[in-house]
């Protein structure tokens, strides 16, 4: 319910100046406006895709009332996404008094730096890490820096730079701390619960003002772009150079929002970050927490939304296959029309998803498992963090005197859709869960799946991880004590 | 930085040499300040360039329309080879064979056909995929195994080694193996693009300023490709980001093409490709296939060794000869060969022409070293440790390289022992095997590979260098040199060498951008011979002036020359001491010149190509990594668990900027040989050409515990800068240590009994695939 008339111009923060902006393109991206428009420059583009971190900038804003500031990649942020948030850049961390920010200082004085390109990224990301954890594990550094590529250090001066930050000075002396009720009041002001509509023909974005108001724009204009994170729509612009007029934004939708747990199901709205799902996934289902730390890096995670993943079909999406094996449910909304189906008959085929003209997944129910059941995922990649799935098999059993009573298996990268491993499933159920089950089963995956060869890995490679981490699964509800992973943990 | 008073009593001045000092721009490089290229502000008009790239692997021209991309919106020329006014052509060694733009045929997929020059970077970038080129295609050859170096098509003449009969000792030996070893090649991945943007001036100049390694060659290159003597191409650099040996050759291009319009329109031009485009269009390390045969002995010493080092170089030779020649010289590593033969085999393929990388073919050619290493040590039955030492040069026999050059430093013994006893490397030998032998899905490998690294440039003209230095009647020095930054810190060591010499505190000395104006002739920044080279040329432009302050003293105090000392910031003269600053303004009011140009050659070195003997290097630097990782055996994938380094890089000019060459090298070394992969479909197309493709490491891909030191105790035999040593590639081949311990921890699936022959870059797919090989042999 649009409460005001549309509105064309955004309106945002960036530093310590007002903007609004009414010439502004849908496939405009941030970094092109900080160093084009702006010229402030100390924001590199190193890949323009999201992937090496150097355009890191913070983005402030407000959720369920608190001022939120999260590391995302200006390279494929699209300008016209960025209504009612606060953009932090490099250049507003030094003092008025040119005395550098504690982040700054420590990487100078442990030579975090050598050709600098990358620096003012990691300088970013340190920055959001440190504002949310002052004192952080190196576990949590590297995951802050999973999406900050340096070539020249090899990260060990970097991470002796993290681990000092808080020598330097602390976090309740930040500026960005001080000035927060005041930010808060000014993007308070912004929300004016109007529609933004700007431009015409190939120029044409819209933000919708809630998601109702989002229903009623998609069914006037089904042939739109529907951009959540930008993780991925991002690169049709900055690679393909595609048009992508007209865009519906829907980022900043916050009743797209909600993360909550009903009878053992969770639900996730469409606009879910993964930084947000972060938290109640990775507590009440650990498994997929550990696989959302190693999807993307953290600016990633904090743009790319789990309804994304899903609504873009890819049969290399990392999170299909765990909430296709955990039984998930989709809501697909066409106006105020809603149907729910099973999460694995979204995916039809290659690029073909049972979503009409006009409908938008609206939310994704998640049952979470019961005690005494088994849930695995795993995800292999040439890299272990930020990088793109070769595999990703996902597990959910369920064992009765030693019996299989039930068994979903599904798979990601083995076919052109994420898929059930169902002449698996046939040959584990009703048979006792051991070694020789699992041994005679192997064989079925050949029924299920024919594997490509590409850059990333060959079809036979493919193919045997696929047989061995069903042996890993089982190896893991054998409940030895022996390793069967590689572990980051000291 | 504001100015401030000198300390006219100190002990020391701040920021001298074998001291700890920050990177120069470090305090810029984390507020943004830092200015590359991209960030300067441009002339008022300045256009954008972006280069069409061809869309086969090998073909003819047969027709090019480009009138879509001339009509479409902001473009305001586009070039074809046609335009170039000068010749077409840029290859650094003169061979001739590499087009600024493809004349008539294509040669690899991704190869520059025209350049569209427009208002926009977007606008040229657009326009760029409106041209229609139609193509007559032609058979490719993409990959090297199977060719051969006598009947198969060379880009450069290649090189033998040979030092005593190795086929003979090979047959006589009492064990013979013989095998192949492969490993990828490696994308720099630089940060910061390849970019160039220039501006033209009056008479028909033009500046470029480019990110590159070797402002002269670009000079050269450009002026080439213009038509115009080099007087007339000014080349400035102030820093890059990032470098690695890709901006050594690889910016001629953009360079050449932004001049070049620059000069037609008379605006500014600036081209920077996409990463896409960078990748896909610009060199790389080069890829070898490794033949080996090796004779031994049953205790494990080699007596016999001969090599073929085939390389993927490309459609050109670029500098493949220097690369493929490097590969040989390394082939011993750190090794006694006491009979060997070793042949390079530069292969043309329709690929990408590969270029200079971190290392410049040692790396590759230690490869070879270390597999006939690991080789003999499994046919043995020993630990590879045993076999590394066994074999070693000697100090005062067992010495001569298969180049004919004696080992006069060899510091390697002491390297090794000290990192076997400070990594404890027998207790976790007795561990791990333990471990290997409870544990069904995870294995642990250990490994200690060794590296000695030739330092010089191999083509002996290139090791000479010129810096200018003015001290200005106020005491502040200008420092200017051949040299270029990119990241190690060059700028600040000649900075430390010229404080030291003048005996002034660092924040005196200015430094400033490289340009072909300031120091002519200069070679790349290469070949780790950055500091060595220019600290010793900055050292001899300040000695100049330095002598002329003397006389100067001695005259007007006089006093004997013997009685005038630099002291921090003040000169004693007799016996009293006169600030450094006044010494100046009374130098200058008596007419003594205060600026000159510094030069240094190094001494000392020769080589002959044709007979392969000479002595092309004037040190070697040593090394030692140990690397322990554990493995998966159901999926190949792994964990660095920890690695211990002990490097020398001699009496160190800066400690901590050299510990962040250490660091940052074995990393990359570590990437080279892991998760690093290049890899092409079968139309000849690169498919790994961005980093969400191309993996290189993350900070989680450190090692969980990674002990890195330098051999404190170690100087240069050389008379070398305040006896430092070069730094920036011998510690990329520490990586090494990674690869062999993926090796040890695959071969425990079969008891050490067989050898897995694990080929880089050692993917989780590779150690997966070895470990299969493995089980259904053992």
């Amino acid at each position: 319910m649009a409460k005001a008339l549309p509105r064309s111009e955004i309106r945002f923060l960036l530093n310590n100046e007002r903007v609004a902006l009414s010439d502004v393109s849908p496939d405009e991206t941030l970094l092109d406006y900080l160093r084009l428009r702006r010229n402030l420059r100390g924001t590199k583009e190193g890949c323009a895709e999201g992937d090496c971190g150097a355009c890191t900038v913070l983005v402030g804003r407000l959720l369920a009332g608190r001022l939120v500031y999260e590391s995302v990649n200006a390279c494929i942020r699209f300008l016209g996404s960025l209504d009612a948030t606060h953009v932090v850049t490099v250049e507003h961390l030094k003092g008025a008094d040119g005395k550098l920010h504690p982040v700054q200082q420590a990487m100078v004085d442990f030579h975090g730096s050598q050709c600098g390109f990358c620096t003012p990224g990691f300088v970013m990301s340190l920055y959001a890490l440190w504002m949310r954890e002052p004192n952080p594990s190196d576990a949590e550094i590297e995951k802050a820096l999973q999406g900050n590529l340096c070539r020249c250090t090899g990260y060990e001066a970097i991470v002796r730079s993290a681990r000092a930050i808080s020598g330097y000075g602390k976090v309740s002396n930040d500026p960005l701390l001080g000035e927060r009720n005041a930010v808060i009041g000014q993007l308070t002001a912004m929300r004016d619960g109007a529609r933004v509509e700007i431009g015409a023909g190939k120029h044409r974005f819209i933000v919708p003002a809630t998601a109702d108001d989002f229903a009623r724009v998609l069914e006037a204009e089904p042939n739109a772009t529907v951009v959540a994170g930008s993780t991925d729509v991002g690169l049709w612009v900055t690679k393909h150079m595609r048009d992508i007029s007209p865009v519906v934004f829907i980022g900043g939708i916050e009743d797209l929002k909600s993360v909550a747990e009903t009878d053992g199901v969770i639900t996730l709205g469409a606009g879910v970050t993964y930084t947000e799902a972060f938290d109640v996934l990775a507590n009440r289902i650990p498994a997929l927490g550990s696989l959302i730390d190693r999807i993307g890096g953290q600016q990633v995670r904090n743009m790319g939304t789990i309804g994304g993943n899903i609504a873009n079909g890819s049969p290399i999406g990392d999170t299909p296959p765990p909430l296709i094996a955990l039984g998930a449910t989709l809501t697909l909304r066409r106006g105020d029309s809603r149907r729910t189906i099973a999460l694995e008959d979204y995916f039809i085929a290659y690029g073909k998803q049972d979503r009409a003209p006009g409908e938008f997944v609206e939310a994704v129910h998640v049952p979470v498992p019961k005690e005494g059941t088994h849930f695995a995922v795993y995800k292999i990649s040439k890299r272990r963090d930020e990088d793109i799935t070769s595999t990703l098999g996902a597990f959910y059993l369920e064992v009765s005197n030693g019996t299989v009573t039930s068994i979903r298996i599904a798979y990601g990268g083995m076919a052109a859709t994420p898929k059930r491993a169902r002449s698996v499933e046939a040959a584990l159920l009703g048979k006792s869960w051991n070694e020789a089950t699992i041994e005679a089963a192997l064989d079925a995956f050949a029924a299920d799946f024919s594997p490509l060869t590409d850059m990333r890995a060959t079809a036979e490679y493919r193919a045997l991880a696929a047989r061995n981490l069903l042996v890993r699964f089982h190896a893991e509800t054998t409940g030895t004590k022996a390793p069967i992973q590689i572990s980051r943990a000291a | 930085m504001t100015a401030h008073q000198p300390d006219l009593k100190a002990t020391r001045i701040a920021g001298g040499v074998h001291t700890d000092q920050k990177h120069d721009s470090a305090h810029k490089h984390v507020t943004g300040e830092a200015i590359y290229i991209d960030d300067m502000p441009e002339p008022r008009g300045t256009l954008h360039g972006c280069l069409g790239l061809s869309t086969v692997t090998h073909g003819r021209i047969v027709n090019i329309d480009l009138s879509a991309v001339r009509a479409a919106p902001g473009v305001v020329d586009v070039l074809t080879s046609a335009d170039v006014p000068g010749v077409n052509d840029i290859s650094p060694t003169g061979r001739n064979d590499e087009p600024v733009l493809a004349d008539g045929l294509v040669q690899f997929y991704g190869q520059p056909i025209f350049c569209v020059i427009a208002e926009t970077r977007e606008q040229a970038r657009r326009a760029c995929k409106l041209a229609k080129v139609e193509y007559e295609e032609l058979p490719f050859v993409l990959d090297i195994a199977g060719l051969d170096v006598a009947k198969d098509r060379l880009v450069t003449p290649n090189l033998t080694l040979v030092r005593g009969d190795a086929a003979a000792a090979i047959a006589k030996a009492p064990r013979r193996i013989k095998g192949q070893v492969r490993h990828g090649g490696q994308d720099h991945f630089y940060l910061e693009g390849q970019i160039s943007m220039a501006v033209p001036g009056e008479d028909g100049d033009v500046t470029v300023y480019c990110s590159t390694q070797h402002p002269s060659e670009v000079q050269h290159m450009v002026g080439h490709a213009l038509g115009v003597p080099s007087h007339a191409v000014t080349v400035e650099v102030r820093r890059m980001g990032g470098g690695f040996g890709g901006k050594e050759t690889q910016g001629n291009q953009f360079a050449a093409l932004a001049a070049i319009a620059a000069k037609r329109i008379g605006r500014a031009v600036k081209i920077r490709p996409d990463r896409d485009d960078d990748m896909t269009a610009t060199g790389k390390r080069h890829d070898f296939l490794i033949d080996y045969e090796v004779g031994f002995d049953d205790e494990g010493n080699i007596l016999g060794v001969e090599y073929t080092y085939g390389a993927r170089c490309g459609f050109s030779s670029d500098l493949s000869g220097p690369v493929t020649d490097r590969a040989l010289f390394h082939c011993d590593n750190a090794y006694f060969y006491p009979a060997v033969k070793a042949v390079s085999a530069p292969f043309y393929t329709n690929t990408v022409s590969n270029t200079a990388f971190r290392g410049f073919g040692g790396p590759q050619g230690m490869i070879g070293a270390e597999r006939v290493i690991d080789e003999v040590a499994f046919a043995t039955g020993k630990d590879p440790l045993e076999i590394r030492r066994k074999n070693f040069y000697g100090t005062t026999d067992r010495n001569v390289t298969p180049y004919h050059q004696t080992v006069e430093d060899n510091i390697i013994h002491r390297i090794f022992d000290e990192l076997e006893q400070s990594a404890d490397y027998a207790g976790r030998r007795r561990e791990i095997n333990a471990f290997n032998n409870n544990s069904r899905f995870i294995k642990r490998g250990l490994a200690l590979t060794p590296v000695k690294f030739g330092i010089s440039f191999t083509a002996t003209h290139y090791n000479q260098a010129g810096a200018l230095v003015h001290v200005y009647t106020d005491g502040s020095v200008h420092l200017n040199h051949g040299g270029t930054e990119m990241g190690q810190g060059l700028n600040t060591k000649v900075a430390q060498v010229v404080a030291e010499e003048f005996q002034i505190d660092i924040d005196r000395v200015k430094i400033t951008a490289t340009t072909t104006g300031k120091v002519p002739n200069t070679s790349a920044t290469a070949a780790s011979s950055g500091a060595d080279l220019n600290g010793m040329a900055a050292q001899n432009g300040a000695r100049q002036i330095k002598t002329r302050l003397i006389e100067f003293a001695a005259d007007k105090y006089n006093v004997e020359k013997d009685q005038i000392e630099f002291l921090p910031n003040r000169v004693r003269v007799g016996n009293q001491e006169i600030p450094f600053t006044e010494l100046i303004a009374q130098a200058y009011l008596a007419r003594v010149q205060l600026s000159a140009a510094g030069f240094y050659k190094t001494p000392k070195i020769h080589w002959d190509r044709s007979k392969g003997q000479g002595r092309p290097f004037y040190y070697f630097a040593y090394g030692a990594a140990c690397a322990e990782v554990s493995v998966d055996v159901l999926t190949g994938e792994y964990m660095v668990e920890r690695v211990d380094i002990l490097h020398e890089t001699g009496r160190s000019l800066n400690p901590a900027l050299d510990l962040g060459q250490v660091e940052g090298a074995f990393i990359q070394g570590m990437g080279w040989l892991t998760t690093e992969e290049l890899w092409w479909d079968e139309k000849g197309r690169l498919r790994t050409h961005a980093p969400s493709t191309y993996k290189i490491p993350l900070a989680s891909d450190r090692p969980k515990i990674f002990n890195v030191k330098l051999a404190s105790w170690a100087e240069n035999a050389e008379n070398t800068v305040h006896k430092s040593k070069a730094v920036g590639e011998p510690p990329f081949m520490l990586g090494m240590a990674v690869y062999h311990a993926l090796t040890d921890a695959v071969a425990s699936v079969a008891d050490h009994k067989i050898h897995p022959q694990l080929d880089a870059p050692a993917t989780p797919e590779r150690v997966l695939m070895a470990i299969e090989k493995l089980k259904a042999a053992r």
